[in-house]
């Protein structure tokens, strides 16, 4: 909760204090000094890029810090798990790509939606869920986050406008305007943040999409999380224009340094803002996945394990933060403690995601309709019927 | 629809036969003669589905229509016709042309509790927008444990036209039956067009809702702004005691001309529109075949994989023991759809075969009444 808490500190103190404000909850944190840091300057497409020197402060440098490094731990912990047999299927980690969601929901609420693909970890995390939840839904537990039924790649968080969780590749593009399409039909001032990869930005949903929001001025926000390599295919061999913030055409597009979480907060603000006035704008993060596109796939046949050391070293989004953190005063032994703090945390969360419980049978007939009228489902075997059930709150 | 009934304004269950006006003949699909009885205000089905529409989105602002041509150009069947003036552009959304985006932007609007109404210009251009009907749209309230409902009407015509060609006459209800999570509703009267559009639009689950090409013009009464159909119903349209015919959209009045063929020979089939292909009504089916113990299908389907194929099954495995003849099913032949009249003609069920079928499996000559 104290990651909660901080995270809405966060948003209070968003630089260009949009969309909702939520509630200070750091009294203090307007007294501390404030930091400036010049960030890579933004590349741009149709649009004045904004100011590349951001300002942020010890505790919202914290705030990210802990955030990203219990995202870090929980991916290396489902890979543990992966490997143990406890999680099984398809399992897609975003460790190295922390900062890219960090600075998201930094600079956005939770009144605003984000829908993404399988690789949607983490967003459960930013979005209020727990790591006990998402360690218990990847071992398909019944105190799953979405009941065991989902899996890794079906994660949802209807309180929180988080839209999943999407297992095909760009099917969530469309679904993302639809969502910003309902915001701006509500008249709600709220944008919708569709993440894809740059495999999916040659999906032809996308251009569907980009059409359409273009068309009616949607607040949608087209976040690119451009890792280089679509499954194992590296983005030169797919894209014959891998500038993908340019690939909206007629829509303005901003390139970010994804592994520079200040970067994109400044960069997701600065969308927010253009996209409520004017419609959809086009992001593209650039960051890197260190491990393969899920655990089924090694990730060094296709990329030498030089570079991902090199990104590891050079680029980490944890160690910068960490840098800038021990720069400004804070005490390394403070940090480290965190840390012992949230691998412990980490680590309890999957021992007792082990200990839960197999979702019931009767569960696999439980909100396949609302409201099913108590019509039998036939089973797999000729006398067998089932009735399917409403019960949102799987009781039964 | 936990209230299922079937309403008139007097609350009496709505019987297909005397409301019926209209019946094609064999010839030309879009003539509808008229019965002698006409009184009240006929109109046609495309009216009916404009009319219940309308009533929707005037009762519930979050009822929205989205496909193309659908706004300014009033819809290409004229469902929609004129309904953007009244409500404005984006309640009436006119899209561009692409089905799988869409398609998808209906869904992502129905998540956050919009309820789309999204029309395929034809049910075979939903094609392009499987991925999101099954994936996105039909599993999502079981995948994400309950917390997402889907509730969009998806409606388009279907069918076999008058020589559009293979690509355009295509029958989407076997293709979609398999998927998980969504209904699937086919009309084929003024009255019930219009009482279950009003029903699918207000249920929380997604529903496709076939129209067909040939059935626009037909005549018909409609019922008022409160009747509401129920969707997991099927119709009898008519009472019989020799054979139990089950059909659904263009082909009940191919069904019904067969029909009133075999009457003036003495028989007395029982005819149910099935309405609902996907829950079946297993209460009628099963009624129908525990009274007459003789079963004919009669489709638009193709014969491999079709609604009558799932029907035949369900019918054979838990009704075995009250049939007296094996189910009969008449399907379209598992070809494209030929240009030429008379090959398309052919890869249809005619009312002909229909006859022949009942003689075959009744009896050459009418059964002897008591």
């Amino acid at each position: 909760m104290a990651l909660q808490a901080a995270i809405a500190g966060l948003k209070s103190q968003s630089g260009s204090g949009l969309g909702l404000s939520m509630a200070r909850l750091f009294a203090s944190a307007a007294a501390s000094p404030s930091i400036k840091v010049e960030v890579m300057p933004y590349k741009v497409h149709r649009i004045e890029a904004p100011s590349n020197v951001v300002e942020t402060n010890v505790e919202e440098l914290m705030g990210f810090y802990k955030l990203m490094y219990k995202m870090r731990r929980m991916e290396i912990a489902a890979d543990m798990m992966y490997k143990a047999k406890f999680i099984r299927g398809f399992c897609h980690l975003y460790d190295g790509q922390e900062a890219v969601l960090t600075g998201i929901e930094a600079a956005i609420t939770l009144k605003d939606s984000i829908i993404t693909s399988y690789r949607d970890h983490c967003q459960h995390i930013s979005r209020g869920g727990s790591v006990v939840s998402l360690m218990a839904e990847l071992m398909g537990k019944q105190e799953g986050a979405t009941k065991g039924l989902g899996g890794s790649m079906h994660i949802y968080n209807r309180k929180h406008n988080f839209y999943g969780g999407n297992g095909i590749v760009g099917a969530q593009i469309p679904l993302g305007a639809g969502i910003a399409l309902a915001h701006k039909y509500k008249g709600e001032p709220n944008v919708c943040i569709t993440m894809y990869g740059d495999g999916a930005a040659n999906q032809g949903q996308k251009y569907e999409a980009l059409n359409m929001a273009g068309l009616w001025n949607l607040p949608v926000i087209f976040v690119c999380e451009n890792n280089h390599y679509g499954m194992g295919t590296a983005e030169w061999r797919a894209a014959k224009s891998p500038n993908f913030y340019t690939r909206g055409d007629y829509i303005p597009g901003i390139k970010v340094d994804g592994m520079d979480v200040l970067a994109v907060k400044n960069a997701v603000a600065f969308a927010k803002a253009y996209s409520l006035a004017n419609g959809p704008i086009v992001m593209e993060m650039d960051t890197y996945r260190y491990h393969g596109h899920s655990m089924s796939d090694p990730g060094s046949t296709y990329r030498t394990r030089d570079e991902i050391n090199a990104m590891r070293t050079e680029r980490d989004p944890i160690e910068r933060v960490k840098k800038l953190l021990l720069n400004n005063g804070v005490d390394a032994a403070e940090l480290k403690k965190f840390d012992k703090e949230v691998k412990k945390e980490v680590d309890d969360a999957v021992e007792q995601a082990k200990q839960g419980k197999i979702p019931p049978l009767p569960w696999l007939w439980r909100n396949m309709y609302v409201e099913p009228l108590g019509a039998g489902m036939r089973g797999v075997l000729p006398d067998e019927y089932h009735v399917p059930a409403f019960d949102p709150d799987y009781k039964s | 629809m936990l209230a299922s009934r079937n309403m008139r304004a007097s609350g009496a269950r709505v019987a297909a036969a005397p409301a019926q006006r209209a019946i094609l003949a064999a010839r030309s699909g879009r003539r509808a003669s008229l019965a002698a009885k006409a009184q009240k205000k006929e109109i046609m089905m495309w009216e009916a589905l404009r009319e219940a529409i309308d009533e929707e989105m005037e009762r519930d602002p979050t009822v929205c229509v989205m496909g193309e041509d659908v706004g300014h150009y009033g819809g290409s069947y004229k469902c929609t016709l004129g309904l953007y003036k009244k409500y404005g552009d984006m309640r009436v959304l006119d899209t561009p042309i692409c089905e799988n985006g869409f398609m998808g932007m209906g869904v992502g609007a129905a998540m956050t509790g919009l309820r789309p109404i999204v029309e395929g210009m034809n049910m075979g251009f939903l094609l392009l927008a499987f991925n999101q009907i099954s994936n996105n749209c039909g599993m999502l309230h079981y995948t994400s444990g309950g917390q997402f409902k889907t509730p969009l009407v998806i409606r388009g015509p279907g069918g076999v036209g008058r020589q559009l060609g293979a690509e355009h006459s295509q029958r989407l209800e076997s293709y979609f039956q398999s998927i998980p999570g969504v209904q699937l509703v086919a009309v084929s009267t003024v009255r019930n067009a219009k009482a279950l559009l009003k029903a699918a639009i207000r249920s929380d689950n997604p529903i496709i809702f076939f129209e067909h090409v040939l059935l626009y013009n037909v005549k018909g009464e409609a019922g008022d702004k409160d009747e509401v159909a129920c969707l997991e119903r099927a119709e009898v349209v008519r009472e019989g005691t020799d054979v139990s015919i089950f059909t659904y959209s263009r082909m009940r009045y191919v069904v019904m001309q067969a029909v009133n063929e075999l009457v003036k020979q003495g028989y007395n089939p029982e005819v149910v529109d099935l309405i609902s292909l996907k829950p079946f009504d297993m209460e009628t089916i099963s009624k129908s075949v525990k009274k007459t113990r003789k079963v004919i299908i009669v489709e638009e389907c193709m014969k491999t994989g079709g609604i009558g194929a799932s029907l035949s099954a369900v019918i054979h495995e838990s009704l075995f023991n009250e049939l007296d003849h094996e189910v009969v099913r008449l399907s379209s032949q598992d070809v494209p759809t030929a240009y030429a009249y008379e090959l398309e003609a052919a890869t249809i069920v005619q009312s002909s075969q229909v006859v022949d079928a009942v003689h075959k499996i009744v009896g050459a000559t009418a059964p002897v009444r008591a």
